[in-house]
């Protein structure tokens, strides 16, 4: 909890900073507003008009901390189709429409839509609207402007188009492909550069210094007309008196039809998606670890969309690339998205004449780059390496969104996925009768530590991820949380992929996010993501660690040890301990262990009765096997004993002088006079000084555990280490 | 003062491989609570059963059980809650089934429309055994309703009865208790505040609770309060499961209507997915 600073102060100091940022922003958001907007067929200002509206409205309003604002790429598609089926005026309503939903989605608290869908039916889709921009603009790239009926056609015609390219006769063309060539080889060579001074600059902005550059070098230096051709230029950059004098009439026909609502839809869902997705990633930039306010964002955004709409511009959306430019020029607050707009402003105030001498290639190539970014081939070996399965979905999600549209294409997805999970299980009772149930538990433990504790039963798709996700949201970052899937008979790759992102947020954010009970899961290919099914026979070879086993294959690493992760039948050193007395120990498993076998830690899974198979225990013990001879005793907090030992007649034991361990302890054994002499001034002060743990003598061997339950890494750590100074203090008796 | 809540303990009898174990879980209760055992059989009376069951409870006859069997025909769910109600039966003892294939148990039709229907105390019991499971760990309700006090107060019973040392009361509070909605880190910060204070109001309403309970039966007891925000009769299912108590202890729903049965909700959850011996008070 941070103490309440001079907030005007702080504010004021970070201005510079910001409006840099906010600058350096503009650079980036004026080529993309413009090529966004001619990529999906409206006038190239209103996505200038969009980033402007969305930069001062957003900023005002918002509930994010350092995202950008402005159109989005994702919206390109869906625009598209929007303007080609209903007009441009039409399109403007539809858009106003989109606005006034996601107002109501955010006054609704529907911030966590987007986890309703699959991560790879997601990808599938912004892959499938990366191919549209890039199978579009790649001909106007190289000066062929076409005019397809299917998205599939662009794409197909696009060898075609490389082909003419290399065969133009009027020179007008020639320059144009040339542009268009050279700006998407500084698209892709940009990054690859480290060069602080060209840094400075975004790619884009590059792009439109150099070609304004050329056209001045042939009309002032050479004396010549620009010689790329007229019609691919960019043409109708209005200045803006001619932007307020012809805000657009909306045009309310067709209002009715079906096309205009599946148009009002889409925009919603898409628009919906990316902005949540860009927070969501943002958020995970952010230096100051904030959290944002997704709902209050979304209502600003609607707000945003309607203004946008009818002052002529597009959707807004929340947008990662631009938020992770201002992110890495020192954006620190909202601030910054509104010097992006205000210099936006003084852009088409000032220099909108010489926009003009931008050639169109050279824009559509950062489009081209940004659809190949959305459909590259990363993306597919990427889900290949998580699980065949996902590629089902994803190219089920792709295809039908190529082919029929945005709403259909995710819905597959969904249907996909589900169809998929079924099968995976070969059950479809699980799914369905527990979808509705309210599956998560999480409550704070009750002791020192304060963790909090997550189990989760059935199963977690994304059909009911929000219900984890809704608890995990009301934990601060910085504390400790220990997510338990061993209750959960399947976890899919959405889910996990979600935890990982906690995973980090928590690690950023100084708390400690831990997943146990992952580990008797079989998964379908090795990467961590991979969805994740429990063995009802747990006999089969896993192919694959879970994150805590990685983890501590690493710990041994670097400490020095070994590690075990096979289960192990060789378990005769833990019966002679007094604990296992009434249970069956069925294995040991994950085994950490120093070289000289002295000290192992390692999960333990046991029964307790011969006839309850219901209750399967998992607990992380330590067993220190000492030199020595001691004598057998037990060790616990206050109370915390089990009935077995009283049974056995066992009293307990004080120890003169120390009433403060004896009364914070319970000290058991046989032999009280032996135990007595054992517990001299330095064990005591041992016990007393750190935290508790169940220990248990067998004569030449400690037992130590502090739960019925896997531990988690941090748990694991300073459990070893506790044992560790537990040893040096006994071999120093 | 001293309780007597179980005065007479009732259980539907089936000549089923489970009876023996059913009835030894039965008898052992009757023993420990000091009450008379009705063993309710639908069907027709025969020489031969009641050898039978004689035969199979011989082995209490030291420990003074008395018990009465009880012949009566007709549908089972009509004859045991007439005969409970006629025989003046404090507690009547159901049997769980297992999910095929499963390690689940829930409570079948019969048992659950007894459950729905009764007017005295039901235990259901997941796993009958003949030799005795010693009951180590308790965890009840701690609803904000009247009953609970009662409901707590026969915990302790129980668990003084059976020996147990362990005493968990989870208070179920509803999300919807917190007014503060999370949206960022402040919102987060002021929900963080109030949550504690709920806890701290709740722990401090069983803590009083508690103080009314006589000592006999709270002392050398480990008492633990864990409050649990979530949904109200599922949490707490889920909690038994993952503390593995070895009794869970709830107060009789309210009234049920059909809604109430189609939106499961309360104690409905739990007998869906029985996490462990499940004692409902009345």
């Amino acid at each position: 909890m941070s103490p309440k600073k001079s907030n005007i102060t702080t504010f004021l100091k970070t201005i510079p900073q910001n409006i840099f940022s906010g600058f350096v922003v503009s650079l980036i958001a004026l080529p993309l507003g413009l090529g966004l907007a001619m990529a999906s067929d409206a006038p190239p200002i209103s996505g200038v008009i969009a980033a402007i509206v969305g930069g001062i409205i957003v900023s005002i309003l918002g509930g994010s901390h350092v995202t950008i604002t402005g159109p989005g790429n994702g919206l390109v598609g869906v625009i598209l189709v929007a303007i080609t089926s209903l007009g441009l005026e039409t399109a403007y309503v539809a858009v106003v429409c989109s606005g006034l939903l996601l107002l109501i989605l955010g006054f609704f608290r529907m911030g966590s839509l987007a986890d309703f869908f699959p991560s790879s039916a997601i990808q599938g889709m912004l892959a499938a609207i990366g191919l549209i921009i890039l199978g579009k603009q790649f001909h106007i790239m190289l000066a062929h402007k076409i005019n397809r009926e299917d998205t599939i056609d662009y794409l197909l015609e696009i060898p075609h188009t490389i082909n003419d390219a290399f065969h133009y006769g009027t020179k007008g063309l020639i320059y144009a492909a040339l542009a268009g060539a050279i700006s998407l080889a500084i698209m892709f060579i940009y990054s690859k550069i480290r060069n602080k001074y060209l840094q400075l600059i975004p790619a884009p902005m590059w792009i439109v210094m150099l070609s304004i550059g050329f056209s001045y070098y042939f009309e002032i230096g050479l004396h010549e007309p620009n010689p790329i051709a007229k019609e691919y230029m960019i043409s109708g950059i209005p200045s803006i008196q001619n932007i307020i004098a012809d805000l657009p009439s909306p045009n309310f026909n067709g209002f009715w039809s079906l096309s205009f609502f599946g148009s009002v839809l889409a925009l919603t869902l898409i628009s919906s998606i990316e902005s949540l997705l860009s927070i969501k990633a943002v958020d995970k930039l952010d230096p100051e670890k904030r959290r944002s306010n997704v709902n209050r964002d979304l209502k600003a955004l609607g707000l945003a969309t309607i203004v946008s709409g009818l002052l002529g511009g597009l959707n807004v959306v929340a947008v990662i690339a631009r938020s992770s430019v201002n992110v890495n020029n020192g954006a620190s607050n909202r601030s910054s998205n509104f010097f992006h707009a205000l210099f936006l402003v003084i852009f088409i105030v000032f220099f909108s004449t010489q926009l003009t001498r931008i050639p169109l290639p050279a824009l559509m190539a950062i489009l081209v780059y940004t659809g190949y970014k959305l459909a590259s081939p990363n993306i597919i070996t990427k889900m290949f390496s998580i699980g065949k399965e996902q590629l089902i979905v994803f190219f089920v999600t792709l295809i039908i969104t190529l082919k029929i549209g945005l709403i259909t294409g995710i819905v597959a997805g969904v249907l996909m996925t589900l169809i998929i999970h079924i099968i995976i299980n070969k059950n479809s009772g699980l799914i369905l009768r527990n979808v509705l149930k309210p599956n998560v538990l999480m409550f704070k433990e009750q002791d020192a530590r304060n963790n909090f504790y997550v189990s989760i039963k059935h199963f977690c798709s994304f059909l009911n991820y929000f219900r984890l996700k809704q608890r995990l949201d009301a934990v601060p970052e910085n504390q400790d949380i220990i997510v338990d899937f061993s209750l959960c008979e399947f976890v899919d790759d959405t889910v996990l992929e979600n935890i990982n992102n906690y995973q980090e947020l928590f690690a950023k954010r100084g708390g400690n996010f831990e997943v146990i009970g992952l580990d008797m899961h079989d998964a379908y290919s090795k990467h961590p993501f991979a969805s994740r099914r429990l063995l009802p026979v747990p006999k089969i070879i896993k192919n694959s660690l879970t994150r805590r086993q990685k983890t501590m294959e690493s710990l041994a690493e670097n400490y020095d040890l070994n590690y075990h992760s096979k289960k192990q039948k060789n378990i005769q050193f833990l019966n002679t301990f007094l604990f296992f007395n009434t249970k069956k120990i069925n294995h040991i498993y994950n085994e950490l262990y120093e070289k000289d076998k002295s000290i192992k830690l390692f999960d333990v899974e046991f029964t307790e009765g011969e006839f309850i198979t219901k209750n399967e225990i998992s607990s992380t013990m330590l067993y220190i096997n000492l030199n020595d001879i001691i004598p057998q005793f037990t060790l616990d907090r206050e109370g915390l004993l089990e009935k077995v030992y009283a049974l056995a007649g066992f009293k307990d034991i004080p120890i003169e002088n120390h009433s403060d361990f004896s009364n914070r302890f319970y000290l058991l054994g046989e032999n009280e006079t032996e135990i007595k002499a054992f517990f001299n001034d330095d064990l005591v002060r041992f016990f007393e000084s750190n935290p508790y743990y169940h220990i248990e003598s067998n004569g030449n061997a400690l037992l130590v555990f502090r739960k019925e339950r896997l531990a988690s890494i941090k748990e694991i750590k300073s459990l070893f280490d506790f044992g560790k100074r537990l040893k040096q203090v006994i071999s120093s008796v | 003062m001293s309780l007597k809540p179980f005065k007479n303990i009732g259980i539907g009898v089936a000549f089923s491989p489970n009876l023996k174990a059913n009835l030894f879980e039965a008898a052992r209760l009757a023993v420990f609570f000091n009450s008379k055992l009705f063993l309710i059989h639908v069907g027709e009376a025969s020489t031969d059963k009641k050898t039978m069951l004689k035969l199979i409870l011989k082995s209490f006859e030291k420990d003074n059980l008395n018990f009465e069997v009880v012949f009566k025909t007709g549908k089972p769910v009509d004859v045991i809650l007439s005969t409970s109600e006629e025989k003046n039966i404090d507690l009547l003892i159901l049997g769980a089934l297992k999910r095929e294939g499963f390690l689940k148990y829930y409570v079948g039709s019969i048992a659950r429309k007894i459950t729905r229907q009764a007017k005295c105390s039901i235990l259901l019991l997941i796993k009958p055994s003949v030799e005795r499971v010693p009951c180590k760990h308790i965890v009840v309700n701690g609803l904000k309703e009247p009953k609970t006090e009662q409901t707590i107060t026969l915990a302790f019973y129980v668990a003084e009865k059976l020996h147990a040392e362990k005493i968990t009361i989870v208070e179920e509070i509803n999300r919807e208790a917190v007014s503060v909605k999370v949206d960022d880190d402040k919102s987060l910060r002021r929900a963080t505040i109030a949550k504690e204070r709920i806890k701290l109001r709740e722990n401090s309403r069983i803590k009083e609770i508690i103080k009314h309970i006589p000592e006999t039966y709270t002392k050398n007891k480990l008492i633990k309060l864990q409050p649990i925000f979530g949904k109200q009769g599922y949490s707490i299912g889920h909690y038994a499961q993952i503390s593995r108590a070895d009794l869970l202890v709830m107060n009789a729903p309210k009234k049920m209507r059909f809604w109430d049965r189609l939106f499961p909700h309360d104690i409905e959850h739990i007998l869906t997915e029985l996490p462990t011996d499940l004692l409902i008070l009345q």
